[in-house]
C-alpha cells in the first residue's frame, strides 16, 4: 500500500495539518484495452478487480462506473453481515464471504469497522422456531454457526425488547448467529477501491458504458460515454440493472428490479447491540455506531428504477420495529432511501460466464448483495481469470434455470405475486 | 402510486398485488426446455414502459392490465384482463 | 434565575397572565404561554443549552426554526420523552421536564469538550485510518465510539402519547401558509377548489409580521390574517396549523404531520396526527432557509442567523442580545439591523461583503446611525462559550478591525426549500444570482411559489402564488377567481451571497456542518482524498447527515467544494431529495391502528376460549390448539385427544381451511386443468383428494374437492395457502383461460367447518342429521351430501385428516356456534369431545399425511413426496411441463420417508438434520432433515416425516437425526411414512 493508514500515520499527519494524505483512488482515464474491463464501480465490481490482481495477478483491470463508486446498492444498504443461510450452496458461499469478512480490515489496510455482535431472528410461534432450528442444525453440521435461543437468553441480549406474552404475538425463542453482525458500507467501497488502485487497477468514474461489442459470439469491448474500450474479458456487476447491461449482449435474463427501502433515526446512545429480525413483524433492525437505528423490510414488490419507495412500506416496517421496541415510538425517521435490487426468480445469485465468450456476470443478488461483497468478487476474479466458476460459485450460474436446479431458498417459487 | 380500477375507481397502490409483466407471462408453446424455461423463468424486466398484471386483493380481486413506467410510476392505461384481447 | 419576569410582547406571546412553569436540568424556569424552549431561554439571556456532536463544542440556538442543528435537548412531557428534539420547537407546557444531551455532567461544563482542543486528531474519517489493530481490538474501540457517538437517549418506557393517522382528499393542497402559500389558497378556495393548506408554524404568516410593505393597501400582516381568517370561514378549506409536510409520493400522495400540543387544544388528543393526503393538484409554498456565513468560529453560541433574531423580536418579544453585529452579504442584513435596532438593541455595525449596497437599505441603516462597513470580510468570531466580538477584515486593504458585541447577527443569503419539489423527481438548478438553488420545471399537478421557487420580492411572491392557485383549481375543472394584488413594497432585493469564501481563514474552526462538526478543512481533505464527489464528500465528511439533515450545511458545503476545486461558480449538483422534510416520529408514522395485526376468529372461537383451549396463531387465524384438563401437562392432552380420536370420537374445529367455491359449464375443465390428478369422471355426491402444483413443478397445495353437481365443485385449500390457490385460479381464468365458462368464490368465511372423526363418528351424526342417510353404502369414504343437521342446513363430506371414520359438517358460518354447541351436547353420552391442531397434527403425521409447505416444503414435486402416481399422464396440467426438466430426474434428490427412533424410549429431536450413521456425524454435512416430529401413542414412540436424499431407495437404513443447537442426537431407522393402520381399513368404515 503506497500509503498506509495507521494510528501514528493518523497522529504524524494530525500534526503536519493532514496535508499529505494521498488520494485513496486516482481519479483514472480510460486507456484503450485493457486485459479486462468491469463495469459497475460497486462493492462487487471493485472487490472482483482487487482480487484480480492481488490473487491472479491480472493488474490491467479498468473498473467503469457511470457515477461515484459504491453509489449504487452499497450505498443503500443496511449493512447487515451474516451466513445464516439453509441451502448448500449459499450456506458455503456465504459463510466462505463471511470469513473474508472478518479478515477484510487488515487486508485492505481500511477500517471496515466490522462488527460481529450478533444477528437475531425473533420466532413468534413454535412453528417458526422449529424452522430456525431447521436452518440452524443444517448450518452447524456445515460449520457454520448458530444457536437456538430462549426468550430468557434473547432478552439478555436484547434487554429493550419487548418479550411480554401478552402482546399481540409474544415471541416465543429465536435464533443467533453470533459471526453476523455489520459492517460500514461506504468504507467497503472505498477499501476495496484503495487498494485495488494501489496495485494498478483504473477506477474510471463517470463512465457509462452505453453498449457491448461482441464479435462472432465473444466480446471484443464495451462503448462508453468516455468512448471505446476494447478488452477480451468483461464482467458485469451492476445490481439492479443486470438486466440492461445483459440486454447489449442479447441475454436475457432471470431477473426483476425491485425496490428495497430502509431507514434511519435520529442518533441515539447506545440502544441496540445486535442485529434483531422478526419475519412476522416484516422488520430487522440494528444500530449503527454513529448511533442511528436502521430499519428495513421487505420489498415494495413490484419491478421499479425508480429507487422511491411508497409510503405504506415505511408505515409497515415502523410499526413493526415499534411492536418490539414501543419506546421509540418518540424518535424520528431521520433519513430513508430505497435501492434497486436484482431479485431473481428462485431468490439466490447468479455468478458466472454468459453465453457470449467472455462476458460474465455478477448479480441476482436479491437481499444478499451486500454480505455477499468479498466472496462474489472473490468468485468472480476466479471466474475471470479461469473462465470458469470456482465451486463457490458454480451452482449459481444462469443455466441453472434450463435444467430447473433452481436455488430456492424459501421455497416459493417462480412468481412474485405468490411469495 | 393510484391505481384505478375499473370497479372500485382510484385506489391506493397497497390494495393490489404484483402480478408480474404480461409480457412474460404468455402461455406459450412449451414443448422444448428452452421456450418452457424462458416463460418459467427470464423475464423482460423494462426499463420504462411496462405492460404488467396487478391484482386488487383487497378489494374486488379482480386481475388487471397496467401500463406504467418503471422509473416514473406513470400510469397511462388500466383495464380487466378479461377485457384485453 | 429571575423571579422578575420581564414584561414582553410578541405575536406569540404577551406577558401578564399565566406563567408557564417547567424545568431544565432540573432547574425551574418560568415562561409565557406560546414561548418555545428556545425564545424562553433566550429571554432569560441564556443561549448556551447543547453539545457538538463530535468535538463537545458549546452550542446556543442559532435559528428560530425547524433548521435548528445544534439545540437537541430532550423532553419528558406527561410519562412521553423525546430526544433529539430542538429547543426552537418545543412549544412549552406546564410541567415539562427538559434536559440537555450528550453533555456530562453539564452542558455547561461538558468533560468531554477536552475532544475540541484534539480536534486535529479527529478530522473527517479518522475512523477509517486507524483502530484496526491489534487483531480483535475493534470491538473495545466500538464500544467507546458508541458511547461517545449519538445524542439523545432512547426512553426506558413506551411514550404515553397517543398517536393517530387520517387520510384526506382535496382538490387543491398548498404547502405553507406564508405570502405565497395564503395567496395561492386564497386563488383556489375562491375559485371554488376544495384546499387544504398546511402550515408547520403555530399560526400563519408570521414572516410577514415585520414587513413594512402593504398589499391592496393593507399592511401585510393584516392582508394575512385577514386572508387566514377567510379561509378558515371557508367550509371547503381544511386550514392546518403547526402540520409539517413530510413528503410527496407518486401522484401527489402527500404525508403531513400535525403537532397538536403546540394548537392549546383542550383535553384528550393524540400529541400527534399524521395526515395522508391525495390532492389532484399540490401548490409548494414552503420557503427558504438562511445561510450561515462562513468565518472561524461561526459556532459560538450567540452568534444566530439574522432573520431569526428578527423572529425572536416580533414573535416573542425577545432581544438575543444587546449589542449586535450584523454581517450579511445582501441587503437582507441592512433590514434586519435595522429592525433589531428598533427594538432597541445596540447595533455596533453592519458589515457587507459587498462594495455596494442598495439605496434604500443604505437610507435606513445610516439614518439610525449605524456604521457600515463595506467591503468587509467576517474572519474570526471571538469569546470563550459565548461571541464576545468579531475580527473582521477589509477586502481592500486587508486590515484587521475588531468590534466588542455579545451578538452576531449572520445572512449569507436563503436557500429555497426545493425538497417537496425534488420529492416528485423534478429536477433543480443552480442559480448564480441567489448562490443556491432553485426548483427547475416541474413535475404535471406541481407548483411552486415564493421564496422556495427562488422568488424573494414580496410583491411576486404574492403573484406567483396567486397564479400556481388558480393554475392549480383551473387543472381540477373550476373557475380561475383572479384578482390582481397591488403590492408596495420598498424593500426589494436579492438575497445575494457572498461571492467568496474568504481568503486566509482558519479553516479547522470554520463550521460548515454544524451538528457533525464538519469544518472547511475536512471538506479540503476529503477533496484531496478522492471524495470529491457530492454523495461521497456527503458520507466520508457526514456533511449534511445529522438531524437538520443539511439545511444550514449542504449548500455552503457545495460551495466550499467548488471553491476549492477551483470553480467558485459552478457548484455541483446537490446530493438526493427524499422524504422526510423534517424528521418524522416513528410513532407517528405507525399511527394508531397500524400497530395491531388482524385477528381472525371462526365462528366457534368463544367456546374454545371458555373451554380454556390453549390457542395458536396460523397466519391471522387463531386456532385451539389443545383443550388441557386440569393436572395434564401440553402432552398428555395430546396424547388423550389422540387416542380418543383413534378409539372413540373428537369434534375439532377445521373452519380455517379454504373452500372455493366454483361454477360454470367449464368447471371441471379448470379443476382438471390445476390437478395433476384426473377429476373429469367424477361422480356428483363425490369428492376426490387433489394434488396441484405451482407452474414450476413443485407442490403449491393439496385438499379434497367435492363434486356437488354438474359444473358446481367445492375445492378445498390448506389454512396457510388459500389466498394462493385462490389467486392461482383467478390469474388462471382471467389471464390466461379467458374463455372458460366459470367463476370462483372463495368462501371460506362463509362456511363454519368440523370434523367429527373416529370409529364412533357415525353414530354420532346419524342421531342429529336430518334427510341425509349416513349410512356405509350412502355415504362412503369421500361421499358428499347436503341437507341439514340438528335444523341447520348442512353440507357433509366424508373427509377425513385424521385416518379414520371421519365427516366433515359444513353449515354457514352464522349457525357455526350452534352447531358447535350441539354436537358436543348431543355427541356427549356416546362420548365425543374436542381436540384441537395439535393432536390433528399428530393423527396425521401417523397416516403420513404430508403438509404442503411443511414437508413437501415448497422444492418439493410429486415424486419427491411420493405421490408421483397420482399424476395421470394423459392430460396438461399446471406444472406438467416442467416435470420434464432434468433437475427433477436428478439422484439424490430429497425424497419424503418416515423416520422411527431405533432405540424406542429416544425423542427425535425438533428440526433435526439427518446424517449418514458414521463415527464423525458430528461434522457430517447434512442430507437430509426432519419435517414434522410427533409423539405417537399409537406407535408408543416418537415418529417424524423428513425429507432425505435418496430417502425411498433408504427403507431400512439407519441414519442419525442431529440437533447441534439442542445438543441431541438419535440414531433413527427409514421407514415408509406412514405408522397407523396401513391399510386404511377405518378409512372406508
Amino acid at each position: 500500500m503506497k500509503q498506509r493508514y495507521s494510528f501514528p500515520a493518523l497522529v504524524w499527519n494530525a500534526l503536519r495539518g493532514h496535508r499529505d494524505w494521498a488520494p485513496a483512488w486516482r481519479k483514472a482515464q480510460p486507456r484503450k484495452n485493457y486485459d479486462v474491463i468491469i463495469i459497475g464501480g460497486g462493492g462487487h465490481g471493485l472487490a472482483t478487480a482487487y482480487y484480480l490482481a492481488k490473487i491472479h495477478g491480472i493488474t490491467n483491470v479498468a473498473v467503469l462506473e457511470r457515477a461515484w463508486i459504491g453509489g449504487g446498492n452499497t450505498g443503500r444498504n443496511t449493512t447487515i453481515v451474516r451466513s445464516n443461510y439453509f441451502l448448500q450452496p449459499n450456506s458455503d458461499f456465504y459463510d466462505f464471504s463471511l470469513r473474508l469478512w472478518e479478515g477484510l480490515t487488515s487486508e485492505l489496510n481500511f477500517n471496515i469497522m466490522l462488527s460481529q455482535r450478533g444477528v437475531i431472528n425473533l420466532c413468534h410461534s413454535q412453528a417458526e422456531l422449529e424452522t430456525f432450528a431447521r436452518r440452524y442444525n443444517s448450518n452447524r453440521q456445515r460449520g457454520v454457526d448458530g444457536e437456538i435461543l430462549s426468550v430468557a437468553e434473547i432478552k439478555k441480549l436484547i434487554p429493550h425488547l419487548d418479550t411480554s406474552p401478552d402482546v399481540r404475538l409474544p415471541i416465543v425463542g429465536g435464533a443467533i448467529q453470533r459471526r453476523g453482525g455489520t459492517a460500514r458500507h461506504d468504507a467497503v467501497a472505498w477499501g476495496y477501491a484503495r487498494a485495488a488502485d494501489a496495485l494498478g487497477v483504473d477506477i474510471i468514474e463517470n463512465c457509462e458504458v452505453t453498449g457491448l461489442h461482441i464479435d462472432h459470439g465473444a466480446i471484443t469491448g464495451v462503448e462508453t460515454t468516455l468512448g471505446t474500450i476494447k478488452a477480451p474479458k468483461v464482467a458485469i456487476a451492476v445490481a439492479g440493472h443486470s438486466t440492461q447491461l445483459a440486454e447489449m449482449a442479447g441475454v436475457r435474463l432471470p431477473i426483476e428490479t425491485h425496490l428495497l427501502q430502509a431507514m434511519v433515526s435520529e442518533p441515539v446512545k447506545p440502544f441496540l447491540d445486535t442485529m434483531v429480525s422478526s419475519a412476522t413483524h416484516h422488520v430487522y433492525l440494528s444500530q449503527t455506531d454513529k448511533g442511528e437505528l436502521v430499519v428495513g423490510g421487505q420489498i415494495d414488490g413490484y419491478n421499479s428504477f425508480s429507487q422511491r419507495g411508497a409510503f405504506y412500506r415505511i408505515e409497515d416496517i415502523t410499526s413493526g420495529a415499534i411492536a418490539l421496541f414501543p419506546q421509540i415510538a418518540s424518535l424520528r425517521m431521520l433519513r430513508k432511501w430505497a435501492g434497486a435490487v436484482d431479485m431473481t426468480m428462485d431468490g439466490s445469485p447468479i455468478s458466472g460466464k454468459l453465453p457470449v465468450h467472455g462476458l460474465y456476470l455478477d448479480g441476482g443478488w436479491c437481499y444478499g448483495g451486500f454480505k455477499a461483497t468479498p466472496a462474489a468478487g472473490w468468485c468472480m476474479a476466479h471466474t475471470i481469470a479461469h473462465d470458469e466458476p470456482h465451486d463457490l460459485n458454480r451452482q449459481f450460474s444462469l443455466d441453472r434455470f434450463r435444467s430447473g436446479r433452481v436455488i430456492d431458498e424459501r421455497g416459493a417459487g417462480n412468481s412474485p405475486w405468490l411469495h | 402510486m393510484l391505481i384505478n380500477c375499473p370497479f372500485c375507481g382510484p385506489r391506493a397502490e397497497n390494495e393490489f398485488v404484483f402480478g408480474g409483466s404480461s409480457a412474460d407471462n404468455c402461455e406459450v408453446a412449451t414443448e422444448n426446455t428452452t421456450a418452457l424455461t424462458d416463460y418459467l423463468y427470464f423475464r423482460n424486466n423494462p426499463k420504462g414502459w411496462n405492460i404488467e398484471y396487478w391484482v386488487h386483493r383487497h378489494g374486488c380481486q379482480s386481475w388487471l392490465e397496467v401500463e406504467r413506467h418503471t422509473v416514473t410510476h406513470e400510469i397511462r392505461r388500466t383495464q380487466l384482463t378479461k377485457d384485453h384481447p | 434565575m429571575t423571579t422578575v419576569y420581564p414584561s414582553r410582547s410578541g405575536e406569540l406571546v404577551a406577558s401578564g397572565g399565566e406563567v408557564v412553569r417547567f424545568t431544565f436540568d432540573g432547574r425551574p424556569m418560568r415562561a409565557l404561554p406560546g414561548d418555545t424552549l428556545a425564545s424562553a431561554l433566550l429571554a432569560e439571556g441564556k443561549h448556551l443549552c447543547a453539545r457538538s456532536f463530535k468535538l463537545h463544542r458549546p452550542r446556543g440556538i442559532m435559528s428560530a426554526g425547524y433548521e435548528e442543528p445544534s439545540a437537541l435537548v430532550s423532553v419528558r412531557y406527561r410519562g412521553t420523552e423525546e430526544p433529539n428534539t430542538r429547543a426552537t420547537q418545543i412549544v412549552l407546557k406546564d410541567g415539562m421536564e427538559i434536559r440537555s444531551q450528550h453533555a456530562w455532567p453539564s452542558v455547561e461544563h461538558d468533560a468531554f469538550s477536552i475532544l475540541n482542543r484534539f480536534g486535529r486528531f479527529l478530522p473527517a474519517g479518522f475512523y477509517y485510518k486507524t483502530f484496526m489493530g491489534p487483531k480483535g481490538a475493534w470491538p473495545f474501540y466500538e464500544k467507546i465510539i458508541r458511547h461517545m457517538a449519538g445524542l439523545g437517549k432512547v426512553p426506558t418506557e413506551k411514550p404515553n402519547a397517543e398517536y393517530e393517522s387520517t387520510y384526506a382528499h382535496c382538490d387543491v393542497l398548498v404547502a405553507g401558509a406564508g405570502a405565497a402559500g395564503l395567496s395561492a389558497a386564497i386563488a383556489a378556495a375562491r375559485s371554488g377548489a376544495r384546499v387544504l393548506i398546511a402550515e408547520d408554524q403555530v399560526e400563519a404568516g408570521l414572516g410577514l409580521i415585520g414587513s413594512q410593505a402593504t398589499i391592496d393597501g393593507l399592511p401585510a400582516k393584516i392582508w394575512a390574517k385577514q386572508l387566514v381568517e377567510e379561509l378558515q370561514q371557508n367550509p371547503h378549506v381544511r386550514f392546518l396549523r403547526a402540520t409539517t409536510v413530510v413528503g410527496i409520493y407518486d401522484h401527489n400522495f402527500i404525508v403531513l404531520a400535525e403537532r397538536l400540543p403546540e394548537l392549546n387544544g383542550k383535553g384528550n388528543q393524540p400529541s400527534q396526527r399524521l395526515w395522508k393526503v391525495r390532492a389532484k393538484e399540490a401548490v409548494f409554498a414552503i420557503g427558504a432557509v438562511e445561510r450561515p456565513l462562513l468565518f472561524a468560529n461561526n459556532d459560538l453560541p450567540g452568534v444566530m442567523l439574522a432573520g431569526s433574531v428578527e423572529a425572536y423580536i416580533d414573535r416573542f418579544g425577545v432581544r438575543p442580545g444587546s449589542s449586535v453585529v450584523v454581517a450579511t452579504s445582501h441587503d437582507g442584513g441592512y433590514y434586519s439591523a435595522a429592525r433589531l435596532a428598533a427594538s432597541g438593541i445596540g447595533v455596533v455595525a453592519v458589515v457587507d461583503t459587498r462594495e455596494q449596497a442598495g439605496e434604500g437599505a443604505m437610507r435606513e441603516v445610516e439614518a439610525l446611525g449605524i456604521e457600515v462597513l463595506r467591503s468587509t470580510e467576517v474572519i474570526e468570531a471571538k469569546g470563550r462559550g459565548h461571541v464576545e466580538g468579531v475580527r473582521v477584515r477589509g477586502r481592500r486593504n486587508g486590515k484587521y478591525r475588531s468590534l466588542s458585541c455579545d451578538l452576531l447577527a449572520v445572512s449569507g443569503g436563503w436557500n429555497p426549500n426545493v425538497h417537496l419539489h425534488a420529492h416528485t423527481r423534478a429536477e433543480t438548478v443552480y442559480d448564480s444570482e441567489i448562490g443556491s438553488f432553485r426548483p427547475g420545471p416541474t413535475k404535471p399537478h406541481v407548483y411552486n411559489a415564493g421564496s422556495c421557487n427562488g422568488t424573494f420580492s414580496l410583491s411576486d411572491v404574492v403573484k406567483e402564488g396567486h397564479l400556481a392557485g388558480l393554475a392549480a383549481a383551473q387543472a381540477c375543472g373550476y373557475e380561475p377567481a383572479s384578482h390582481v394584488w397591488s403590492v408596495s413594497d420598498t424593500r426589494n432585493f436579492i438575497p445575494c451571497p457572498p461571492d467568496r469564501v474568504p481568503e486566509g481563514l482558519n479553516e479547522k474552526r470554520t463550521f460548515v456542518d454544524f451538528q457533525n462538526d464538519v469544518t472547511i478543512a475536512d471538506i479540503r481533505l476529503a477533496n484531496r482524498e478522492s471524495y470529491s464527489a457530492v454523495e461521497h464528500l456527503k458520507r466520508y465528511t457526514t456533511l449534511g447527515m445529522g438531524t437538520d439533515q443539511g439545511k444550514l450545511g449542504n449548500v455552503n458545503g457545495l460551495k466550499v467544494l467548488s471553491h476549492i476545486q477551483g470553480q467558485p461558480d459552478a457548484l455541483p449538483a446537490p446530493t438526493t431529495f427524499r422524504p422526510p422534510f423534517t424528521p418524522l416520529t416513528f410513532g407517528a408514522i405507525a399511527g394508531g391502528e397500524r400497530a395491531h395485526h388482524p385477528l381472525r376468529r371462526t365462528a366457534a372461537h368463544d367456546f374454545h376460549e371458555q373451554a380454556g383451549a390453549m390457542p395458536v396463531f396460523n397466519g391471522y387465524w387463531q386456532r385451539p390448539q389443545l383443550y388441557r384438563r386440569p393436572g395434564e401437562t401440553d402432552l398428555q392432552a395430546v396424547n388423550r385427544e389422540v387416542l380418543h380420536v383413534r378409539s372413540q370420537v373428537g369434534l375439532i374445529d377445521v373452519s380455517t381451511l379454504g373452500k372455493i367455491d366454483i361454477q360454470g359449464s367449464d368447471a371441471v375443465e379448470l379443476i382438471e386443468r390445476v390437478y395433476i390428478n384426473g377429476f373429469r369422471k367424477l361422480k356428483v355426491g363425490h369428492g376426490r383428494y387433489g394434488v396441484m402444483l405451482r407452474e414450476d413443478g413443485m407442490l403449491l397445495d393439496d385438499g379434497v374437492t367435492v363434486r356437488l353437481g354438474e359444473n358446481h365443485f367445492l375445492m378445498s385449500a390448506s389454512t396457510g395457502h388459500i389466498q394462493e390457490v385462490y389467486e392461482h385460479l383467478t390469474n388462471l381464468l382471467q389471464t390466461k383461460w379467458k374463455d372458460l365458462d366459470v367463476v370462483v368464490t372463495d368462501v371460506t368465511e362463509n362456511w363454519f367447518t368440523c370434523a367429527l372423526a373416529g370409529p364412533k363418528a357415525r353414530d354420532v351424526l346419524e342421531g342429529l342429521v336430518e334427510n341425509i342417510d349416513v349410512s356405509k353404502e350412502a355415504l362412503p369414504f369421500l361421499g358428499a351430501a347436503s341437507g341439514r343437521i340438528a335444523g341447520m342446513p348442512a353440507r357433509i363430506f366424508r373427509i377425513s385428516f385424521s385416518g379414520e371414520l371421519a365427516y366433515e359438517i359444513n353449515v354457514p358460518s352464522n349457525y357455526g356456534a350452534a352447531l358447535w354447541a350441539k354436537l358436543l351436547d348431543h355427541g356427549k353420552e356416546m362420548g365425543l369431545s374436542p381436540y384441537g391442531t395439535e393432536a390433528m397434527g399428530v393423527l396425521r403425521v401417523e397416516k403420513g399425511f404430508f403438509i404442503v409447505g411443511r414437508d413437501a416444503d415448497g422444492r418439493s414435486t410429486p415424486f419427491d413426496i411420493g405421490i408421483g402416481r397420482m399424476i395421470n399422464r394423459n392430460k396438461h396440467f399446471v406444472g406438467s411441463d416442467a416435470l420434464q426438466l432434468s433437475a427433477f430426474a436428478d439422484e439424490g434428490r430429497r425424497q419424503l420417508i418416515g423416520l422411527m427412533p431405533v432405540d424406542k424410549s429416544l425423542p427425535i429431536p425438533r428440526g433435526a438434520s439427518l446424517v449418514p450413521n458414521t463415527p464423525d456425524f458430528e461434522k457430517s454435512p447434512p442430507i437430509g432433515f426432519v419435517t414434522s416430529m410427533v409423539y405417537s401413542p399409537h406407535t408408543g414412540c416418537y415418529i417424524a416425516l423428513a425429507l432425505l436424499e435418496g430417502g425411498r431407495s433408504r427403507l431400512g437404513e439407519k441414519v442419525i437425526a442431529v440437533a447441534p443447537t439442542a445438543s441431541k442426537h438419535t440414531l433413527v431407522e427409514v421407514v415408509e411414512p406412514i405408522f397407523v393402520d396401513k391399510e386404511g381399513v377405518k378409512l372406508h368404515a
